[in-house]
């Protein structure tokens, strides 16, 4: 579904993603893991278009990105930090993002109701604290029902009530089909949500493997140890 | 475009800078028609007063503006819309709100005191004036990544074209006063929004002694009706490059 070839991309002197290739399937949910500063985020926003790469392309469903910006349609992403203009209201950005979209598919509003966002729909976004800032990313990340699901560091802010609301989420779209993208260090809260795992470092793709495979080859059953078992190996090499 | 440019002009008019500047533009006009015994001479001084907070405020407020919505941005690109129009919308937004609080402030007055024609020369180069620094505040962000230096970038482009260029002008003309520099002088003076409007409005008001060396050159130069053709071109020169080059720019860049 999106296909990344030879993306490469610096900033300044600083080369931030080095010669990535990828492709990422419908029906995965792939976890983008790997320290801080990897580029991780960098890649993400490439395939948004904001980031605009010195080499390489990115196809969405074979189409390059850089022709058309209508795919950005089928996708959904959530921030790492979301700030949005301080005198609108909740109700206001919602409603600005249905104008923008104009889409004429079914809205899905679990979340919407999920998180009560109904019930603060007046409140200005300068006075919500950061958690209830993530929950109206994760709302309108999911409210269009699109194909494809880009979450920087979903669960980051929220609370313990609110992160089990989104995981569920994550899951109950992931049965439908979608191709879910998810950044995270936690990565005992992805074990049980991912089926693929990207690990990046300094701006290279490590690997790229199938959490079963990953578990069959090390022999650990838990995904937090299965990869910092590959990355001691790695250092040894 | 316009889905944005809504939300945008909400967004900036609720914002009490606007308003507070739409206020003391108002206070400013009141009492410089009122202190003075003849309209004429409180159009004068309103010019001054225009002349010099209208360029600060535009070019400030955009600045710090932009600076403050790019998170905002982020999420617009995020979402199929081109940038073309999300900077657009913010160009768009930023300087009808600003010509409105100018219109409320200052037009309202000089329409009550002063004379239709020259009423309306007044308006519209107030608005003009805020177009070109509303541009010329995209041009400043869009060069600078940094808030700090991106807001210093715009109080320097404000000092130099209020204050500093006209010393530049004196300089030049005592050093180089044994030549005939007078053509040189009109292209110069066409380098500073703020010289362009003063003469604009000097033309139509027709008072030669307030003119000013340039302002006298530009007279004699092009004649009253062609030097208002070609001050009023330049001027929207002034608007239009510096926001061409900005969006230019915003299209390659990185968020």
């Amino acid at each position: 579904m999106i296909e990344i070839n030879n993306l490469s991309k610096k900033f300044g002197r600083l080369q931030v993603l080095k010669n990535i290739n990828l492709n990422l399937l419908k029906g995965e949910c792939i976890a983008l893991i790997g320290p801080n500063g990897c580029g991780k985020t960098t890649l993400i926003k490439s395939i948004l278009g904001m980031v605009i790469p010195n080499e390489g392309e990115i196809l969405f469903n074979q189409n390059s990105i850089y022709q058309n910006i209508s795919y950005r349609a089928q996708i959904g992403y959530m921030p790492q930090i979301g700030r949005y203009p301080e005198n609108m209201s909740i109700g206001q950005i919602i409603d600005m993002v249905k104008e923008i979209r104009q889409s004429d598919t079914k809205l899905d509003e679990d979340l919407y109701h999920q998180f009560k966002i109904n019930q603060i729909l007046d409140k200005k976004m300068r006075t919500l604290s950061g958690g209830t800032t993530q929950k109206v990313s994760a709302t309108l990340a999911f409210l269009f029902n699109p194909s494809v699901l880009i979450l920087d560091e979903p669960t980051a802010g929220l609370d313990p009530l609110a992160s089990e609301i989104l995981k569920d989420k994550i899951i109950q779209e992931k049965k439908n089909g979608k191709l879910i993208l998810i950044t995270s260090h936690l990565l005992s809260e992805l074990d049980d949500l991912v089926s693929q795992i990207v690990f990046m470092q300094e701006g290279v793709l490590v690997f790229h493997k199938n959490v079963t495979d990953l578990k069959k080859e090390t022999g650990i059953e838990k995904l937090s140890k299965a990869i910092t078992h590959i990355l001691k190996d790695n250092r040894h090499e | 475009m316009n889905k944005i440019l809504k939300y945008v002009i909400l967004d900036i008019v609720k914002n009490k800078i606007v308003i507070i500047y739409a206020i003391i533009l108002g206070l400013f006009s009141w009492s410089s028609f009122s202190l003075e015994d003849n309209a004429s001479k409180g159009l004068l001084t309103l010019l001054n007063i225009i002349l010099l907070i209208v360029p600060m405020v535009s070019i400030l407020f955009s600045t710090i503006y932009i600076y403050n919505s790019s998170e905002f941005i982020e999420l617009l690109v995020s979402h199929p819309i081109k940038r073309k129009k999300i900077w657009w919308s913010l160009f768009l937004g930023l300087s009808l709100s600003l010509m409105i609080a100018f219109l409320i402030g200052a037009g309202l007055p000089l329409f009550l005191f002063a004379d239709l024609a020259k009423a309306t020369m007044m308006t519209l180069v107030g608005t003009l004036i805020t177009l070109v620094f509303v541009a010329i505040a995209f041009l400043s962000t869009i060069l600078s990544r940094d808030k700090a230096k991106g807001i210093g970038m715009s109080i320097l482009f404000w000092l130099f074209f209020a204050l500093l260029f006209d010393g530049l002008i004196l300089f030049l003309l005592f050093q180089f006063s044994d030549y005939p520099i007078e053509k040189m002088m009109v292209v110069i003076t066409s380098l500073n929004p703020i010289d362009l409007s003063r003469i604009l409005i000097l033309l139509e008001l027709d008072v030669s002694a307030m003119m000013g060396y340039t302002g006298a050159i530009f007279k004699d130069f092009f004649g009253t009706t062609l030097g208002l053709i070609v001050s009023f071109s330049l001027l929207l020169l002034w608007v239009l490059i510096p926001f061409g080059i900005s969006l230019k720019k915003f299209r390659k860049k990185d968020l």
